[in-house]
């Protein structure tokens, strides 16, 4: 219930209040549906969550400061632009979206404190936000504690599954198989190089691409598979390694600085992409402003979205973002998939007709988003999404030229049989 | 593991990984050289470093974006004025530092220490109010990017040769300007002996702030040359400053000579171990050495011989 009903409420006010409500059968009766459409707030929140008559409140979680704010930037940004959208189309159940920013300022442990914070200070109806696998783990037992909603944008390695949690970007096996298979089949490739950041995403990630390559693709081979630690900005003796092994295919999981490095120096030590295929998972619009588009031109990379898809939703999209956030901005994968948050979430409320975690989390399964950035999306029965798969080649602008999806959704599979 | 490769193929590769450790080397020594120069000559443990040399970077870039815009003509060459730029701007942020903050802590070493660290949160995060949170990319004149091909097989990458050259350049004029300049015999005589270089006339406060701004001016050359090697963001300084103090300590903090002596032997150890295992256990190995080494012979490699 809204503090405005309280007893002991100043007379005048409450007076308003009265004439309000009591004017509210009339309007009703005058067939005005707009105000028709809005349930009363005791119906649609049984458990005290911040929504009132005209206002629902939501949490947005993610670094803005610390190293973590170079990609969790472009997630505010989307979430923001969604938020405010939703509440230009007469927002969830009738109530404008209010939001309340918090900072997990790259830090784990400050993630939980800020999670517990919107959850139990601010009664938050759910919560976007967390981008590194580490934040997640760290806010998922605060999550589970206090029933709270979160809508998590990442691909990730998979292996997690919580009522209380939405991933709205791609577990490993939607991001991994379909590249893989795509590149066997149509560039001829039969030995591969994995190469990864030294952390659980690109470790399970390689893994699964390991097991997918000797077990299911005929005659290939994983020639070398390396890990570099966080933030290295040497890669000449890997380099030079890949050079003598000639794999047809490397494949490249590396994040963060590295990443601008790896590629810089892959370019200088003479490796032409677009005679070497190079097949990413961790590079999106984003990561190519800060590597360069001359860099890494003719690299592919396998994700669910890019800026350049042709399709209504995009067009509409894209536009509307730059409005918001300047015409500079590029919009990678995470950053679409954040966009995904606000929009699932207020589907899901309508078809619940209730703000409660608990009927949000049980309506999940089978929610659709047909206005999706991406294309049509639709909540899995383990609260990921079916999505396709997508192959982009990078080009020297910074921007990905689309060259394969796959036909149907790949349905997301967090616990793959066979590939642990 | 290299059986079934050719003579030539394996001749090949030893070259280039010969380069590769040569120019790990060089970014070693020049990453660094300000640092020693700090640490060494002034006792200053500036854990600001790798914001200066970010410094240096982001002006860089930001002298890519201003000759794009009014002097295309100039672009091919803007990367040396880019230097010239980082290395003043550096300096001068590095003098106004040790004016406002450092001079008052040379009694405290430990607290420069906690001072220096703030300081470097301090720039990280104004780096990201002003240039914001991305990564900035800084585009290279053509002639820099790519390799230069000596035979069919063997690929040197320009950038690195680049970097190799600054380098010694860089090296050798440090090293004349500490050793045969007068300005050097000055620095080196408030190093030996604070009071005694006072009591002869040596304006010892003027030594120290230009000693101090000389060492960030080679960390803003230093980013500057690394935007061809790696990232521009307002933490990329993070990714750098370990191994700068693994160059230092590992080659005893006063001595030049041992900086550079360490960045040979780190470099070499880290580039063939990367060659012949991965990526994370050429860095445990590389460590650990180190550490072995440190425990038996704790000045490091060398040490310079003051009396106490």
């Amino acid at each position: 219930m809204s503090d405005e009903t309280k007893p002991g409420l100043k007379s005048p006010l409450r007076r308003k209040l009265l004439m309000g409500m009591a004017a509210l059968p009339a309007v009703s009766m005058l067939g005005r549906p707009a105000f028709a459409d809005v349930p009363a707030t005791s119906a649609v929140n049984t458990t005290g969550l911040a929504v009132t008559d005209s206002e629902v409140t939501v949490g947005i979680l993610h670094s803005v400061t610390g190293t973590m704010a170079i990609s969790e930037t472009g997630s505010v940004e989307a979430e923001k632009l969604a938020i405010e959208q939703i509440n230009a189309a007469g927002g969830v159940l009738g109530r404008k979206i209010k939001f309340i920013q918090e900072d997990g300022a790259s830090d784990w442990p400050t993630f939980a404190e800020k999670a517990k914070k919107l959850l139990v200070n601010d009664k938050c109806a759910a919560v976007m936000g967390c981008w590194t696998s580490a934040s997640r783990k760290a806010v998922l037992p605060v999550f589970e504690q206090y029933n709270g909603m979160l809508y998590y944008p990442t691909f990730y390695e998979g292996l997690e599954q919580s009522k209380n949690v939405i991933y709205t970007g791609q577990e490993a096996t939607q991001q991994i198989i379909a590249g893989l298979d795509w590149v066997n089949k149509t560039k001829g490739a039969k030995s591969f190089y994995l190469l990864g950041s030294d952390y659980i995403w690109p470790r399970t990630s390689n893994k699964i691409a390991r097991k997918h390559i000797e077990n299911h693709l005929q005659g290939c081979k994983v020639v070398g598979e390396e890990y570099f630690p966080l933030g290295s900005t040497q890669f000449n003796s890997v380099i030079n390694k890949i050079k003598l092994t000639k794999p047809d295919v490397i494949y490249a999981i590396i994040v963060g600085g590295s990443n601008v490095a790896f590629y810089k120096q892959l370019k200088a030590a003479g490796i032409d992409l677009s005679k070497q295929a190079l097949l990413t998972i961790s590079v999106t619009e984003d990561e190519i402003d800060g590597i360069g588009g001359e860099n890494i031109a003719g690299a592919y990379a396998c994700m669910k979205y890019f800026q350049s898809l042709d399709n209504p939703n995009n067009k509409a999209f894209v536009p509307a973002f730059k409005k918001m956030w300047g015409e500079k901005t590029v919009i990678g994968d995470v950053t679409q998939a954040a966009y995904l948050g606000p929009w699932l979430w207020k589907l899901t409320v309508e078809k619940a007709q209730s703000f409660d975690i608990d009927k949000i989390a049980a309506a999940s399964p089978g929610v659709e988003f047909k206005g999706a950035p991406e294309g049509y999306v639709r909540i899995h029965e383990n609260h990921h999404l079916w999505s396709k798969t997508r192959v982009g080649r990078a080009k020297a602008d910074g921007q990905y030229e689309l060259i394969y999806e796959t036909a149907d959704l790949v349905e997301p599979d967090p616990f793959p049989k066979g590939y642990q | 593991m290299f059986g079934d490769y050719s003579i030539s193929d394996l001749g090949a590769i030893l070259a280039m990984q010969g380069f590769a450790g040569l120019i790990l080397f060089s970014v070693y020594v020049l990453m660094a050289l300000g640092l020693a120069i700090i640490f060494g000559q002034m006792g200053v443990i500036n854990m600001a470093h790798g914001e200066f040399m970010i410094l240096g970077a982001y002006v860089t870039w930001m002298t890519s974006n201003a000759v794009q815009h009014t002097a295309p003509w100039l672009f091919p060459g803007y990367f040396f004025i880019a230097m010239i730029l980082a290395f003043i701007a550096s300096g001068a942020l590095g003098m106004l530092v040790e004016w406002a903050l450092i001079r008052h802590l040379y009694k405290r070493p430990l607290d420069t220490l906690l001072a220096t660290w703030g300081l470097s949160l301090i720039l990280q995060q104004a780096y990201r109010s002003i240039f914001g949170a991305r990564e900035v990319g800084v585009e290279l004149p053509e002639w820099m990017m790519g390799s230069w091909q000596a035979t069919d097989s063997i690929q040197i990458p320009i950038n690195g040769m680049f970097v190799m050259g600054l380098t010694i350049l860089i090296t050798i004029v440090v090293f004349y300007i500490l050793f045969w300049s007068s300005w050097g015999k000055q620095v080196r005589a408030v190093v030996q002996n604070r009071v005694m270089a006072g009591a002869v006339g040596i304006n010892t406060e003027k030594v120290d702030r230009y000693t101090f701004g000389l060492g960030c001016g080679i960390a803003g050359i230093a980013g500057s040359a690394f935007t061809m090697i790696g990232s521009t963001g307002p933490t990329a300084g993070q990714l750098y400053i370990v191994d700068t103090f693994l160059v230092v300590v590992f080659g005893g903090a006063a001595s030049l000579f041992g900086t550079i002596a360490s960045a040979f032997s780190i470099s070499q150890t880290q580039s063939t171990l990367e060659f012949f295992l991965s990526g994370s256990m050429a860095k445990v190995i590389t460590l650990l050495t180190i550490v072995a080494i440190l425990m038996v012979r704790p000045q490091g490699l060398f040490a310079l011989k003051v009396r106490k």
